[in-house]
């Protein structure tokens, strides 16, 4: 179960989409994710469906672990769907079942809405798969570096957040190894309703969090000896700069947003 | 030689649990650390050890006494970046250190935060990745890596501070046999030939066979101090202090009790054959 979180996973590679500013993906996502709520009809969809297959298909990263990415939030993904699907109001009904009514209005909503959900997280997905969490925090503090005139801690921030995503895997491993060792004295986290379900799992957030805490502190120890004290003076490894590539990068993608834009003026 | 680390009467004291004492460490250690030098800190747990190597760059400040490196006073707080720069520490759990998630930038971590120019960084980085051989995992996830190299990328990430001493906090603790050698071998390796100071703080007898010296902890002082063969020859204290002595030393001191007479100062191997052969004439 554990294994198809694959939030913050960062496949290495040396593609066009893994060498682009993460600024440039950044503001990509936040390009598409804009065009996505925009997308109104059956073209507009196409388009996106069709600019997120060219993405992974430059960045080289298997629809597969694509895939994976879903399964977390499939529920929510059906349930937005059945949502739709049952209670939006219409003019025809294609079926009638009691309080269970599909109108063609609903299944449209449906579709389109999970077609949505799933474009927007394989989107963000493909982003956080060709970038490196570094590069990615040190994008969004370069984003949003303005904000420090207004007392806003940003590197702060980007440094919590790339720690935080660092630890993901250690934790992930961590989880997995006290659940086997709480199932080995007996526990049992299959059987019962929710909530037993839910007390179930209080076994093993204990631990998890009682190490989290120990791992946070050693770490911190160690951060200082190796003379970390804050955002102040620091230098960079990887200094971002715009390439002609990422020129390119955005020009394609504020196209995309104005291509969606017409096409819902035409109701496509 | 010159002194890189100074303790004066050190001591430090752990904070009480409620309506306990303060729990003492170190109850005055006085210890000069030549540069250049391989030391070995052994002693059980609780002996005092691992404090004693937390007060080296100050993650520990002493309650009494003084810490020197390389002259600057550990208390002084504008000191604290310059004392951290010279002594840099590894620490026993690899994956509790590594702060980023390439391997590339957790070793350009410490440069950064000292404010090393862009190209001087890319240098250094390249430079302690080949220090430790790890040169072919630059952009490796370390969380896929085993535990002897998390545990070479952290100690390629304190030499990108190029500092003059490496302190190991048990270090090697937690790694498998093979783990160990390779850590053991890449620390033994700077030691000489980048002239390093390595101070290796550890439980382990067989470590210690090599070093330039070796200091005994026990009860928050130093027990003993001084070669290897000189400590480990004394192997009825070092049991009085929990520890055990090296196979070697420990099958001649079995022969000697038996009336052979062979010479109890052989830690390898080898010279622990040459003694025996020699004992049978």
């Amino acid at each position: 179960m554990l294994k198809d979180i694959t939030l913050g996973q960062y496949f290495p590679g040396t593609t066009v989409a893994h060498k682009l500013d993460p600024r440039t993906k950044i503001l990509l996502v936040v390009l598409y994710i804009v065009a996505l709520f925009c997308a109104k009809g059956v073209v507009g969809y196409a388009l996106m469906a069709l600019c997120l297959a060219a993405c992974v298909r430059i960045s080289k990263v298997g629809i597969k672990q694509l895939m994976r990415g879903l399964k977390p939030v499939l529920f929510i993904i059906i349930f937005t769907g059945l949502l739709n699907l049952f209670f939006t109001p219409g003019d025809t009904y294609l079926l009638e079942w009691g309080f269970l009514r599909i109108s063609m209005e609903g299944l449209r909503n449906a579709v389109f809405m999970v077609l949505r959900v799933m474009l927007l997280i394989m989107g963000t997905f493909l982003m956080t798969y060709t970038t490196s969490p570094i590069s990615l925090t040190d994008g969004l503090e370069r984003l949003l570096n303005g904000l420090k005139r207004f007392h806003v801690p940003v590197h702060e921030l980007a440094m919590m957040m790339s720690i935080a995503l660092r630890f993901i895997p250690t934790l992930i491993e961590e989880t997995d190894k006290i659940m086997s060792a709480q199932k080995a004295r007996g526990a049992d986290f299959e059987s019962g309703n929710i909530i037993q379900k839910a007390k179930a799992l209080i076994p093993i957030l204990v631990p998890l969090f009682i190490s989290a805490f120990r791992r946070a502190d050693e770490l911190a120890t160690a951060m200082e000896c190796r003379c970390y004290h804050g955002g102040e003076g620091r230098t960079k490894l990887h200094v971002l700069k715009y390439q002609r590539r990422d020129y390119i990068a955005l020009t394609i993608g504020i196209l995309v947003v104005a291509v969606i834009l017409t096409l819902r003026h035409f109701g496509l | 030689m010159s002194a890189i680390i100074e303790t004066k009467e050190l001591r430090f004291a752990y904070p009480a649990e409620e309506g306990g004492q303060p729990v003492l460490a170190l109850r005055g250690v006085d210890l000069t650390i030549e540069k250049g030098s391989f030391v070995v800190v052994l002693g059980h747990n609780g002996s005092g050890k691992s404090t004693l190597a937390k007060t080296f760059n100050g993650v520990l400040l002493p309650a009494g006494g003084k810490v020197y490196v390389e002259g600057m006073d550990t208390l002084d707080e504008n000191l604290l970046l310059a004392i951290r720069q010279r002594v840099g520490m590894v620490f026993q759990n690899p994956d509790n250190q590594i702060v980023a998630n390439v391997v590339e930038e957790d070793v350009a971590f410490a440069p950064e935060n000292l404010g090393v120019p862009t190209e001087e960084i890319r240098r250094r980085v390249d430079d302690a990745l080949k220090a430790v051989g790890m040169s072919e995992f630059v952009t490796h996830a370390p969380h896929l890596l085993s535990g002897g190299q998390k545990q070479r990328i952290a100690i390629a990430g304190v030499i990108a501070m190029e500092p003059a001493c490496i302190v190991l906090d048990e270090a090697t603790a937690m790694l498998d046999p093979i783990g160990r050698q390779e850590v053991l071998s890449t620390v033994h390796r700077l030691n000489r030939e980048k002239g390093i100071t390595v101070i290796l703080i550890t439980h382990h007898m067989n470590e210690a066979e090599e070093a330039d010296r070796v200091i005994v902890m026990d009860d928050g002082v130093m027990a003993m101090d001084g070669t290897p063969k000189e400590v480990f020859t004394r192997i009825d204290e070092l049991r009085s202090m929990g520890l055990t002595t090296p196979d070697t030393v420990d099958l001649l001191d079995r022969l000697r009790r038996d009336g052979w007479h062979v010479s109890l100062d052989a830690l390898t191997v080898d010279e622990c054959a040459d003694a025996i052969a020699a004992a049978l004439g």
